[in-house]
């Protein structure tokens, strides 16, 4: 089992080359190195470094926030169906989006207006959850899910009324896609701070495992971790979807995948969920922008199509 | 020392224990018995500090249990929970070892203390051929033992156990009093909740009766343990066990 570990840390810089190498423009492996290098042509130059790298590391932030999110989710809510959408922070970022695009204000408000639904939605789900004694978790499955579905009768009504010019965006946003991403480091920075802070607790979620009285009875601020792990996940969640939309499925497979292969003790499944998910997203979106090139899929659409199958081959093998 | 002072512990609007005053000591092992919903798994969440009395108060060694940090609480009392559901995803070992969360926090550290005291405890409950096996696969009994091997392990000076004796056959069911009484003998503090008054009187000095609308009386098993007692605990008539009425040694 110790090559497990080793070989999903081993598909990060795998998955980040593949992702740098291929494109709508074919680079040989000379220009690229060449241009990895700082060297050689201006124009490949900036595809490798202006383009793509931003875009693989946009894309493997992503994946990463969201499979941390989720294998943070499934520990917290005791459900192995809680994924980041659950917190109806990728619902309420998605009506606001999708209200500031009917609006037609510019792409950066479309994001500020992102991160007010999701605030909105994630402020609602810690009010109707948090009281004096601690978390309770089945009220953040349910106000969560309530939110979600609200929020999606929202979207649905502006998809409605939308002008047919700004639907194929609106689609995009909701199916995931990172086209518009831009700059990924702020969501690097997000990332790193979370995967510090919800692994600086593993050992205490692994005991929460056991239920919160024993988890008390064994020493565990039980209250202040579920906040520490409930704020990172959000946070996370938040991070990724402005940068990626609703990207589906990643959040819910990436810690179940590596469930099912025996890494349970979350010392381990924090950052191979890290690696794993951002590794799945920046390959699903090199998919997404090679198959169908010069057009782009959503990079949502790959990761629901692949990450399917991928479950339930496992699910079959490991029965 | 452990002491309870005044508390009074109700259920929705049924009084449970009225003004309880108790003071378990080091070396001492306590039998709490009393009918079903007579309050023994409230008091014992009480006396853990996991829940607040309704009324009074509970120390340990003179310091009030809430005025103590989590952590610090875990190394001194531990508490065998009376139901746990838990799909639990490793070994027994592995289970066993969470009891040792109080005194390792590294995540990546090799605990070699912690393990060798681990296999110790799963030895002494007949849990050795069942250390590498999932914890999920283990029989109702088993699991039993090694929720109790992992309260052992935590190393607490005081231990409180919610029907320690729950799924067990005969032959455990000593092997589990004799430990316990085993633990007070070395100077740890014990409260047990008991089903059955033969235990507490082979292996409990006191014992603290748990009788309806908030009555307690405690005192020494040999005092306490009578027929007449026992027959207002349970409200039921009591014989002396006939012949075959066996209790492990």
């Amino acid at each position: 089992m110790k090559t497990f570990p080793s070989l999903i840390v081993a598909l990060v810089p795998a998955s980040l080359a593949l992702a740098i190498a291929f494109g709508s423009v074919d680079l040989g492996v000379a220009q690229l190195s060449d241009a990895l290098l700082g060297r050689g042509d201006e124009i490949a130059r900036e595809i490798v470094w202006g383009v793509r790298a931003p875009r693989a590391l946009a894309g493997f932030a992503c994946g990463a926030l969201l499979a941390l999110a989720g294998a943070l989710l499934q520990v917290l809510l005791r459900n192995p169906l809680a994924d980041p959408t659950i917190l109806g922070v990728s619902g309420g970022a998605a009506a606001g989006a999708l209200a500031a695009m009917l609006l037609g204000v510019a792409a950066a408000t479309v994001n500020l207006a992102a991160l007010g639904g999701a605030a909105i939605a994630a402020g609602a789900v810690f009010a109707f959850s948090l009281s004096r004694s601690g978390w309770n978790p089945y009220r953040v499955l349910l106000t969560g899910v309530a939110l979600a579905s609200g929020f999606g009768a929202l979207v649905g009504l502006m998809l409605s009324l939308a002008p047919s010019s700004q639907l194929q965006g609106m689609l995009f946003w909701l199916l995931g896609d990172l086209s518009p991403a831009g700059d990924p480091t702020a969501a690097l920075v997000v990332l790193a701070g979370c995967t510090a802070l919800a692994f600086s607790q593993s050992a205490a979620l692994d005991v929460l495992i056991l239920g919160e009285d024993k988890a008390r009875s064994l020493g565990i601020a039980v209250k202040r971790l579920q906040s520490i792990a409930f704020g990172c996940a959000t946070v996370a969640t938040v991070a990724a979807v402005l940068l990626g939309g609703a990207i589906g499925f990643v959040g819910l497979v990436v810690p179940h995948l590596l469930r099912l292969c025996g890494v349970h003790r979350h010392a381990a499944l924090l950052p191979l969920a890290v690696c794993l998910g951002g590794s799945l997203l920046a390959l699903a979106d090199t998919l997404a922008r090679t198959v169908a090139a010069p057009a782009e899929l959503p990079v949502g659409v790959i990761t629901a199509l692949v990450g399917m199958p991928m479950l339930l081959v496992l699910l079959a093998r490991l029965r | 020392m452990l002491e309870a002072a005044g508390i009074g512990l109700s259920a929705g609007n049924r009084e449970l224990v009225r003004a309880l005053d108790l003071s378990l000591a080091p070396g001492q092992c306590w039998a709490l018995l009393g009918r079903n919903g007579s309050g023994k798994s409230s008091l014992i969440l009480a006396l853990a500090g996991l829940r607040a009395p309704q009324s009074g108060r509970v120390a340990l060694d003179g310091t009030p249990l809430a005025a103590y940090r989590r952590a610090e609480l875990a190394r001194r009392i531990a508490v065998l929970f009376q139901d746990e559901d838990t799909d639990f995803w490793g070994s027994v070992f592995d289970y066993v070892m969470l009891g040792r969360y109080p005194h390792s926090r590294s995540a990546w550290g090799r605990d070699e203390e912690g393990a060798a005291l681990a296999r110790r405890r799963l030895a002494e409950l007949d849990l050795t051929d069942r250390s590498l096996q999932a914890y999920r696969t283990l029989s109702g009994g088993e699991r039993q033992r090694a929720r109790i091997a992992q309260v052992l392990l935590q190393d607490a000076a005081v231990l409180l156990l919610d029907e320690p004796l729950q799924h067990l056959d005969l032959r455990h069911q000593g092997q589990v009093m004799r430990t316990l009484s085993g633990c007070a003998a070395d100077g740890k503090t014990v409260l047990a909740a008991l089903h059955e008054p033969g235990h507490a009187a082979r292996h409990c000095g006191f014992s603290l009766l748990l009788y309806d609308a908030g009555r307690a009386s405690l005192g020494r098993s040999s005092d306490m343990l009578t027929q007449a007692n026992l027959e207002a605990l349970y409200q039921c008539r009591l014989e002396a066990a006939a012949p075959q009425g066996f209790l492990p040694a």
